[in-house]
């Protein structure tokens, strides 16, 4: 099954980032395809590469970079929410892409599902 | 883009307190730009963002009210209310600055089961 | 219908929303929300009352990550992550109650 997501939510700040990549993974790991996760609201800070965590941390940008690396999953954060908050082409973690809301809306007419994490 | 699918949003945060309102409408707008069939449902403090009057000078924020006035224009005419969010908030379908349906809990939960995609901001 | 609820039920009206709004199917718990499918909790009674409507399923790894994994209430499945994708596999949509 062809799936999409949407992540509402800042990584650290709020679990929505966290639980979207556990799903991401499981659906991946039992065959399915992870087609696109879209990132609006504060979730466009899931795309940062200036994202420095604690060494004994879980790197959240680098496990959706991995993850896209991996898997080939498109990675868009949306340009209005990024715009906003300071987030640009030149600090963009590897595998992101920004574009309009309409991917958004495409992740929903061309999965089969689409799941939204957010606060 | 092929397929036409039936998106619901379901808005049930205030505005200005947060910014989900906002960015929520502009998802809309362009989900409607997409041809989709788009229904709107307003529930819990979500019924907040169509009060009428909304006055946003003195917090330096951009009222952004006037937007669900023009939905019409982008044909998005599927506007739901839930009864009794409105009631429990001391609203009244006059107090809204668009016309809307009114709908019970039953009836929402009916119309939120024919929708391919569901939106919750 | 799945429907995903993420807050406790003792600071939102969130899962009160979904459970009096939606017809039934299923319902998953995540995050904050697995504290309403624990023993003993103000809203116990409210969830016991929905499973006549719906299926009640809690992510397990939230209910572990919050030391409430031994007092999960009667009538619950847990799932895993890989339960939680067969739920969106099995319903033809959902809806997280945000």
């Amino acid at each position: 099954m062809k799936f999409g997501i949407v992540v509402n939510e800042g990584p650290y700040q709020h679990q929505a980032s966290d639980s979207a990549y556990l799903f991401a993974k499981a659906a991946i790991a039992q065959g399915h395809e992870v087609w696109r996760v879209f990132f609006y609201h504060d979730g466009v800070n899931n795309s940062s590469k200036l994202t420095e965590p604690p060494q004994d941390d879980r790197n959240i940008v680098n496990r959706w970079s991995r993850l896209a690396e991996e898997h080939k999953v498109d990675l868009v954060v949306c340009v209005a929410a990024a715009l906003r908050r300071g987030i640009r082409d030149e600090n963009l973690a590897q595998g992101f892409r920004i574009s309009g809301l309409g991917q958004l809306v495409e992740a929903g007419t061309q999965t089969d599902r689409l799941i939204t994490f957010g606060d | 883009m092929s397929a036409i699918k039936k998106f619901m949003f379901v808005n049930r945060k205030a505005p200005y307190g947060t910014v989900y309102a906002l960015e929520s409408l502009e998802v809309v707008l362009i989900t409607a730009a997409f041809d989709q069939d788009v229904s709107l449902v307003f529930m819990d403090d979500g019924v907040y963002q169509l009060k009428k009057g909304q006055q946003t000078k003195g917090i330096e924020t951009k009222n952004f009210s006037p937007a669900y006035r023009a939905l019409e224009d982008y044909d998005v005419e599927k506007l739901y209310v839930d009864s009794e969010s409105m009631q429990a908030r001391g609203l009244s379908e006059e107090d809204l600055l668009v016309s809307v349906t009114v709908l019970s809990r039953s009836q929402m939960g009916a119309l939120m089961d024919e929708q391919d995609v569901v939106l919750s901001f | 219908m799945l429907h995903i609820v993420n807050k406790s039920p003792l600071t939102s009206n969130t899962l009160d929303s979904c459970l009096s709004t939606a017809a039934g199917g299923d319902l998953l718990l995540i995050e904050d929300a697995v504290y309403a499918a624990t023993r003993g909790n103000a809203a116990e009674s409210r969830l016991k009352a929905a499973m006549e409507k719906f299926r009640v399923y809690v992510l397990m790894p939230d209910l572990a990550a919050r030391g409430m994994g031994e007092r999960m209430s009667d009538g619950v499945t847990p799932v895993d992550y890989a339960g939680f994708v067969d739920l969106t596999v099995s319903n033809k949509s959902c809806q997280s109650w945000l």
